[in-house]
């Protein structure tokens, strides 16, 4: 059925931190590693070596620069999968049911056996979680690595979605967001954890962590004499010598 | 939002098709015999054969029988339902005329009700888009619904009913375009709220995800197609509304009802690629693009 849960047990989903992500991909490449040779149909490449080209993944960092009215500008890494919104829309527009939102722990999923492919829930999506595989006609999205967090064969630090497992700045975190006791939602708490497009009302469960201002140079209080002030000070404050009289000769031109 | 055509092909024939069976339904023109069969035919041939084209877009056709399944929450399982069920009441309505020359007009008038519903349920799979703020409007209903109404008059030859309807349908058309170059921005979406980095200062996408294209830029940001936006609406008001109308002032005769038809299907089609090539997905903000 692709109505949607009244309500679910859990809300497992990721908290990004996008203060500490560094941009490297790892999670990127982390996530198209596990999820090409496990849950569903690979994540096939087109054109991998050539020309142009394109592939399926679940899971795409982007960079954003954030101008501030005074200071200088930031530069912000994005990484952006699904975000396991409570009110789904892709999974309300499915049409044969394949798209469905668990009530165990809220995570949308695809049975790819019943997708025929339509689009319609990529078209729903404001954010472009889901991916068409042009190989296998069939969509592909992140399943918040369900076949490793319940997965009894793998040692217990394993058992969290790929791309927090491999993410070496610790800027993924992974937990129940419905349990205003656990871990992300005290952190989602503590930084103030925001929504993604909150006006489109999606109620996504992934949090995003906003960055926290930057560090600011500041100059010496009055009266304070810094000591390494007069290993600072420019060496030649007025040229002297050769470039003294080329920049006088410049000067008169 | 990327036109493709069998998409294009599907929703102008089959909207047209469900417009002449609609009229049909309801006894306009009262045909029996050949005439009707005739009449039958060429609906049936664009509603199917806009359902067959819309089918080339799926990843797994051989499964499409899946779809008629979650009519409950679903516009685009629901147009399944409804399209399946006017065709089979207006096909037992037809095979009455056409071999017995029997009117079951109740039956008709259920099939017209059908026929309408599936123009309707096609275009909530469009109106219901969020995503898609120029798509995200009731007038995109009414536009769907009188094109297709007007279309069908045309194709019936009820000179008065499309006199009348031709101009509701351009009236709806401007009225869409003009709200739906406001939508976007009124709908408050923009790279601010999408990244939630709105509040540090200005944003600006300063680097994609990959150097290439993917799934989501092919399928949603269409740039090129929103060029000759100006022109092609004019070409869409000209032959799909302005033409035709003229051409049913002029005495009937079947060759001027040819063109009529003809032109009116070229504009609707020119009116339909704009329709996609124009409509902005709000990921493309993501991508620092519309």
């Amino acid at each position: 059925m692709t109505t949607l849960p009244e309500s679910t047990q859990r809300k497992m989903g990721l908290v990004i931190d996008l203060d500490t992500c560094v941009g490297c991909h790892a999670c990127v490449v982390s996530c198209k590693g596990w999820n090409t040779e496990n849950y569903g149909a690979p994540l096939s490449d087109q054109d991998p070596y050539g020309a142009n080209p394109s592939g399926t993944f679940l899971n795409r960092v982007h960079s954003y620069e954030v101008q501030p009215a005074e200071g200088a500008a930031q530069l912000i890494h994005f990484p952006k999968s699904c975000l396991h919104c409570e009110d789904a829309p892709c999974v309300t527009v499915c049409p044969t049911g394949a798209s469905y939102k668990r009530v165990e722990d809220g995570i949308v999923l695809v049975n790819e056996s019943d997708c025929i492919g339509c689009g319609l829930c990529a078209w729903a999506c404001p954010y472009g979680a889901r991916e068409m595989d042009a190989a296998e006609g069939v969509m592909k999205k992140c399943t918040l690595c369900v076949d490793r967090i319940y997965n009894d064969n793998l040692p217990e630090e394993d058992r969290v979605p790929a791309c927090v497992r491999t993410c070496p700045a610790g800027a993924r975190h992974f937990g129940d967001l419905g349990d205003p006791d656990s871990d992300v939602s005290k952190l989602v708490e503590e930084r103030g954890g925001m929504d993604l497009m909150p006006e489109q009302g999606t109620k996504p469960v992934n949090k995003y962590l906003p960055p926290r201002p930057k560090d600011q140079v500041m100059a010496a209080p009055e009266g304070e004499i810094d000591i390494l002030a007069p290993l600072l000070t420019p060496v030649a404050e007025e040229p002297k010598g050769f470039i003294g009289w080329l920049d006088k000769a410049l000067e008169k031109i | 939002m990327h036109p493709a055509p069998s998409v294009i092909v599907f929703t102008t024939l089959s909207g047209l098709g469900f417009g002449l069976l609609f009229w049909l339904g309801l006894g306009f023109p009262a045909v029996t015999g050949w005439v009707a069969f005739v009449f039958f035919a060429i609906a049936y041939a664009l509603a199917v054969g806009g359902l067959m084209a819309s089918t080339f877009h799926l990843g797994h056709p051989e499964r499409a029988m899946k779809a008629f399944t979650q009519w409950r929450s679903s516009w685009l399982s629901r147009e399944g339902v409804c399209a399946v069920a006017a065709l089979i009441v207006m096909g037992v309505y037809a095979a009455a005329i056409v071999f017995f020359g029997v009117r079951l007009a109740a039956l008709g008038v259920i099939g017209a009700v059908l026929c309408a519903g599936t123009v309707f349920t096609t275009s909530m799979i469009y109106a219901q888009l969020k995503t898609v703020p120029r798509w995200n409007s009731p007038l995109t209903s009414v536009l769907f619904l009188s094109l297709s109404l007007a279309g069908g008059a045309l194709l019936a030859g009820q000179t008065l009913i499309a006199l009348v309807l031709l101009p509701v349908a351009a009236a709806a058309q401007v009225a869409w375009w003009f709200a739906g170059d406001k939508a976007f921005v009124k709908s408050g979406t923009n790279l601010a709220t999408a990244t939630g980095l709105g509040n540090i200062g200005a944003v600006r996408a300063f680097e994609p995800p990959h150097t290439g294209t993917n799934y989501l830029l092919r399928e949603f940001v269409h740039v090129v197609g929103r060029k000759h936006a100006a022109k092609l609406r004019m070409i869409a008001l000209a032959f799909g509304y302005t033409v035709p109308f003229v051409l049913l002032l002029v005495p009937f005769s079947h060759v001027v009802a040819l063109l009529a038809v003809a032109s009116h299907l070229a504009g609707i089609a020119a009116s339909r690629w704009l329709f996609f090539a124009e409509a902005e997905h709000v990921v493309g903000l993501y991508y620092g693009k519309r």
